[in-house]
């Protein structure tokens, strides 16, 4: 269970201060396919990443399984991460340096999996997303659509409580972002909490509830009644 | 799937397995060409760490070992003070001679002198000669060959022969060409050169003499004098006994210089003569110049240590200020800031401990062979570069704890920026 509650994010430019959250309050139910979307500017990415413990807000509170993660240090938020969440961006985020399995790895091994139960772990995550014959391939030797999937791959790797996906179609064509998108769709059959931000209406109304946002505040939250 | 959450492992072990494991894939797929001139200047900055004090010290390295070579010997006996020589030379020729350890023996019989040219065209009585003074040598030209390899550094004319009665060697030093100082306390001869015909003054008596050769050797004690053979000195000297004012003792490859003074000194040569080992009976100036070059070779390798470190800053900061995104994403991953700084001095290191294999393999093979071959003409020494291995690896010790330094200190203060920043590159 996730709770946001009164959420405010100011950014100070120059003399100026912008106010990307309004005290945006909400609760995601364990296992819930959430979409925020809105409008360019609208606050919805700078929502999750408050809501995953990447960025400290100016207000508010959010809690995780009954901690305010707000409260957190940066050595518990750091652990929160690595053990709790798992992170899909835009532009994938991957490791140039390291192959498919070894992006995935890294992670594992960081939470103590010997090197041995780590990749296998990953070989087994990848081929979830349909990568089997790409696991040692680095970044630069995969499509988009497949280097983001490395990234869900990494991201559940770790078989993490919530999912937290920064426009994880955004980069990608309709084809590929359909592939992207079951993906997401079967891990929430399966209970997973995925916490998905996009700009595209159409992939928003393929998860379980959309909230939308505009100027930092919700202006609409309904479940999905497809 | 498999969870593994709540592995109890030692903390410690698992960032630095994960450190390791970041690291090596970074070396390894990182672009090689970076990777190489990473490698490049961190040799370069390792040779600049020690060549400089390398060449102070090499001067006067090579000025000691030529003093040895050509002088001193490994062991030199002189005549004790207020004494005028040797006494019983030949008792300590054969003490000497008896030592074990002995390659080969010199004794030379030295007396001071005036070397006098242009004598002949002088028109005006009242004119002063063309003339230098200096201590004037008696040598077996054969047997001082053997021990000092006088011979090598006749730079005009030709050496001794065992019967030239009536030649001479005049050291460089006494020639206005070679050395082109003139001042009352130092008077050289000017107009003079091989074959010309020079006057010896020696204990109130005077001959002619030819000169045969010049020798030049960059040893004082050698340059400033004037050779003969034995028997024209004692001849002019009056002198029929056998003694002799220097006895060097040339050592078989290996053997110690204190071990043969001991030696000497227990069998009794000391009661005749001052016993030294080559490095005592270095002249003084020697000493307090191979001390001020100690210094300044030391202060110019903490200054080369200190560009040595602000160079690895600079490399591991470019390195991971370029990589800042992806160590916002490691952390954003939930890697945490201790193995992605291990991560960065493991870096660091490999390439400080590349650079400085590469560096001590051009330093040991390729510089200090070609400056043996091709010295630097400095004016007391043929400049080598003094560099021993022990001298190298303890400064590669400091490049080390350097680089460790170095290589953390940026990497701290990327990983201290703001995670979500380095993410998006803001």
């Amino acid at each position: 269970m996730i709770i946001v509650e009164n959420l405010v994010k100011k950014f100070k430019t120059g003399d100026s201060e912008l106010i990307a959250l309004k005290g945006v309050s909400f609760k995601v139910a364990e296992g819930q396919f959430l979409a925020i979307t809105g409008k360019s500017g609208s606050g919805k990415s700078t929502l999750l990443y408050q809501m995953g413990a990447l960025d400290f807000p100016t207000n508010g509170s959010v809690y995780i399984d009954g901690k305010d993660i707000v409260k957190m240090g940066n050595r518990e938020r750091t652990e929160l991460r690595l053990m709790e969440l798992g992170y899909v961006f835009q532009d994938y985020a991957l490791l140039p340096e390291l192959t498919a399995v070894e992006n995935v790895m890294a992670p594992l091994m960081m939470q103590g999996a010997p090197k041995k139960q780590a990749r296998m772990i990953s070989e087994e995550s990848l081929r979830k997303v349909g990568l089997e014959h790409k696991l040692y391939n680095k970044p630069s030797q995969l499509s988009g659509g497949e280097q983001q999937r490395v990234s869900i791959a990494r991201a559940i790797g770790h078989n993490p409580k919530i999912i937290f996906a920064d426009e994880p179609t955004a980069n990608l064509d309709s084809e590929t972002s359909k592939i992207v998108l079951d993906i997401f769709l079967g891990l929430h059959k399966k209970g997973q909490t995925i916490v998905m931000v996009t700009h595209e209406s159409e992939y928003a109304v393929l998860a379980e509830r959309i909230i939308r946002l505009s100027d930092g505040e919700i202006i609409s939250d309904e479940k999905n009644k497809q | 799937m498999t969870i593994i959450k709540k592995v109890n492992k030692p903390p410690l072990i698992i960032p630095l397995r994960l450190g390791f494991f970041l690291a090596k894939r970074q070396i390894i797929r990182g672009n090689i060409w970076t990777t190489i001139l990473i490698i490049m200047v961190m040799s370069l900055t390792f040779i600049n760490l020690i060549f400089i004090g390398g060449i102070l010290t090499g001067i006067i390295e090579s000025s000691s070992v030529s003093n040895r070579q050509l002088y001193s010997g490994d062991v030199i006996i002189s005549a004790l003070s207020k004494k005028p020589y040797i006494e019983n030379s030949p008792a300590v020729i054969s003490m000497v001679k008896a030592l074990p350890w002995t390659e080969a023996v010199s004794y030379r019989f030295v007396s001071s002198g005036v070397i006098e040219a242009n004598y002949k065209n002088k028109t005006d009585l009242s004119e002063l000669s063309e003339e230098a003074g200096g201590l004037v040598a008696g040598i077996d030209p054969e047997v001082e060959d053997a021990v000092t390899g006088l011979a090598g550094k006749i730079i005009e004319g030709k050496y001794l022969d065992s019967d030239d009665t009536e030649f001479i060697l005049v050291g460089a030093d006494k020639f206005f060409k070679y050395t082109p100082i003139d001042t009352p306390s130092m008077q050289n001869l000017k107009n003079t050169g091989v074959g010309d015909k020079v006057r010896v003054s020696v204990a109130g008596r005077t001959k002619e003499f030819t000169i045969k050769g010049i020798v030049r050797s960059k040893v004082g004690e050698v340059d400033n004098r004037i050779f003969m053979i034995s028997s024209s000195l004692r001849d002019m000297a009056g002198r029929s006994d056998n003694s002799v004012n220097e006895i060097i003792l040339k050592l078989k490859d290996g053997a110690d210089p204190a071990v043969a003074q001991s030696a000497l000194l227990a069998a009794g040569a000391g009661k005749w003569g001052k016993v030294q080992t080559w490095e005592e009976s270095q002249p003084k100036f020697l000493k307090d110049i191979k001390g001020t070059f100690t210094i300044l070779g030391d202060i110019v390798g903490s200054i080369g240590l200190v560009v040595a470190s602000i160079t690895i800053f600079i490399v591991i900061f470019i390195n991971a200020i370029t990589r800042r995104k992806f160590i916002g994403i490691m952390k954003g991953i939930g890697i945490n800031s201790f193995a992605i700084e291990f991560s960065y001095v493991l870096q660091s290191l490999f390439y400080a401990g590349i650079g400085t294999a590469v560096g001590l393999s051009i330093l040991f093979f390729a510089l200090v062979p070609y400056f043996v071959s091709h010295p630097v003409n400095f004016p007391f020494s043929d400049g080598v570069l003094a560099v021993t291995w022990k001298g190298a690896l303890i400064r590669a010790a400091f490049l080390m704890t350097a680089s460790l330094i170095a290589g953390y200190i940026p990497a701290k203060l990327v990983i201290r920026q703001n995670t979500l920043d380095a993410i998006l590159g803001r």
